[in-house]
């Protein structure tokens, strides 16, 4: 007897995702749970995990160091996000045009973004370089300087953000334009019917329908911000002094220098609330404030 | 419209257009000079590239620097990057593999819970790396210092990857299906010889977008790898500047290198990059 298409669907499908499911129980599910079991341990890796309950986070309540990360982290936001919505757009705006050369252009300004990071970050360590740097040799013409780009601990965490706004800048562009080449000419030409300048179309026609790419470019900004690592181990490891320590460079310190898992774990669970909130508070602020089909 | 008024939109048209041209050119000088700054400076002396006021060109290609920072400091750049394509070529490869399967179970077939399990792998692709980190590296000790947790952590398929995948099999006609099933087609032969022959566009994308993601890595190797004949051309370079790090003759010749494949490669397959991009940003 054939078996059922049910059945059969049911014994398939599963077959199909068996090699993700599998993957993702043991490279997703297992590691989350684990996290917040890890997180009420002291363990370095040496002799049993001892169970210490909360102590792990009323340790962190105290952390100078942590709470040097949080307020890095809220740094490289403001100094970001706003900086790469605002160029991304004005470059993405100036290659909204029927115009030669936008490809060679885009090509360009993606070019930093496929590089490795740590090329480009390398690349502005020189470039930052107090003494011989190429940055402070422009800037000595204007009579300014020498800036202590990554040595002077005030502004070494906006020196590595505004690597990471030259590398990843070309990522935002093509983004808006790609969704400003998605809104149809025919909203253009209505506007101009109704004899909308130049301005007042951007304002009302082309702005309004971008907030989903903004939202977008907000939301991958803030929660990568969280998360940065590569930049402050190859730039600064965490210094001058605390100065770039961020919550995943924390995390990475915790873990792998000093082998303090539990410890460690305790501030990626942290992180992921720290997120979860974030990205709900942005669904209900921002999210209702989208304009998504027309 | 007169005549009169006709002129100065044509003429503003064209100051708009210079002025346009001159921002984005400007921009442009902004986003390369840096590269050419690298180069330049890999191919100074260790004298002159420490010369105040700055010079543009050396006077001497120092090319023998390409040859020191290529075996420096008992790192060899041939082996990293033996070893980077030892890790990114099987990964990439497997991944597609699982995660196209994946794909193809949650856009055609119906089976108990798929929306759900659907809906759990889209959400997991906010999850912060820095979350699973630690209890994977505690579940890998084990394999610590080969390459077996590099390639685990991706082989299994990455949800993105299959979002992308699955989002892409559902602009595939349904019929097409229907009709290899009359021919007696199995599910599988159908996934194999009809959707991804099909879906060559959206793994140029998915192969380029995955390939580069492990051979930029530095977290992963740097947490899993210990001895040096292992390293991978990202953690070589991050030691590397840990052991010169004056040395920038040496460490700018040692970028250019390592970039040279990713941008070679970039240049080469720039549509899927671009494509890549505008598909995870309009409906990721």
């Amino acid at each position: 007897m054939a078996m059922s298409t049910r059945l059969r669907d049911n014994i398939e499908g599963y077959l199909f995702i068996a090699p993700a499911f599998a993957g993702f129980l043991v490279f997703m599910v297992y590691p989350i749970i684990a996290s917040f079991v890890l997180g009420t341990y002291e363990w370095t890796l040496t002799g049993k995990p001892n169970f210490i309950g909360l102590a792990n986070f009323r340790e962190l309540a105290r952390d100078e160091v942590f709470w040097i990360s949080i307020r890095n982290t809220v740094k490289w936001v403001i100094a970001y996000v706003p900086a790469s919505i605002i160029f991304a757009f004005l470059l993405a705006n100036a290659m909204d045009k029927p115009m030669r050369g936008v490809i060679a252009y885009r090509t360009i300004f993606y070019l930093p973004s496929v590089s490795p990071l740590i090329g480009v970050a390398l690349l502005f360590v020189w470039l930052y370089n107090r003494d011989f740097g190429l940055l402070n040799y422009v800037l000595s013409f204007a009579g300014l300087g020498p800036v202590g780009w990554l040595s002077d601990p005030r502004i070494s965490i906006f020196s590595v953000a505004l690597m990471y706004l030259y590398k990843e800048v070309g990522y935002n562009i093509l983004i808006l334009l790609a969704a400003m080449q998605g809104i149809p000419r025919q909203l253009y030409e209505a506007a101009d019917l109704d004899g909308a300048t130049g301005f007042k179309k951007l304002w009302y026609v082309k702005l309004p329908l971008l907030t989903p790419a903004f939202y977008y470019i907000a939301i991958i900004s803030l929660i990568y911000a969280f998360q940065v690592f590569t930049e402050i181990y190859v730039m600064t490891k965490g210094g001058p002094g605390n100065s770039t320590y961020t919550l995943g460079y924390y995390i990475y310190a915790n873990a792998f220098q000093y082998q303090r898992m539990g410890y460690a774990s305790a501030l990626a669970i942290v992180l992921f609330f720290v997120i979860l909130a974030v990205t709900l508070l942005q669904n209900r602020f921002l999210g209702r404030k989208v304009q998504y089909d027309l | 419209m007169t005549s009169r008024r006709m002129a100065s939109t044509a003429r503003n048209i064209a100051v708009s257009r210079v002025l346009t041209y001159t921002v984005l050119t400007l921009f442009a000088i902004v986003d390369l000079f840096p590269f050419v700054w690298m180069i330049l400076s890999s191919l100074k002396s260790q004298s002159e590239i420490f010369l105040q006021p700055p010079i543009l060109f050396p006077k001497v290609l120092a090319l023998k620097n390409y040859s020191i920072a290529w075996r420096a400091g008992g790192l060899d750049f041939t082996r990293m990057f033996l070893n980077s394509v030892t890790i990114a070529i099987p990964g990439t490869f497997l991944c597609m593999i699982s995660s196209s399967l994946a794909a193809y179970g949650f856009a055609r077939i119906r089976f108990y819970g798929r929306e759900t399990i659907f809906m759990l792998f889209v959400a997991s692709i906010m999850m912060p790396t820095m979350m699973i980190l630690i209890p994977t590296f505690l579940l890998m000790r084990p394999f610590i210092d080969t390459f077996i947790p590099l390639i685990a952590r991706v082989m299994f398929g990455v949800p993105f990857v299959i979002f992308l995948f699955r989002q892409f099999f559902m602009t595939i006609p349904q019929e097409l299906d229907d009709a290899a099933k009359v021919d007696g087609y199995s599910r599988f032969r159908i996934w194999w010889s009809i959707i991804m022959p099909l879906s060559k566009p959206v793994l140029a994308t998915l192969v380029i977008f995955t390939f580069q993601g492990l051979y930029n890595d530095l977290l992963n190797p740097l947490i899993y790898i210990n001895s040096k004949s292992l390293f991978t051309v990202q953690l070589g370079l991050a030691s590397f500047r840990g052991m010169y790090t004056t040395r920038y003759d040496l460490l700018m010749a040692a970028s250019v290198f390592t970039l040279a494949p990713i941008l070679v490669l970039f240049v080469a397959a720039q549509k899927y990059f671009v494509e890549g991009v505008v598909m995870t940003g309009l409906k990721g």
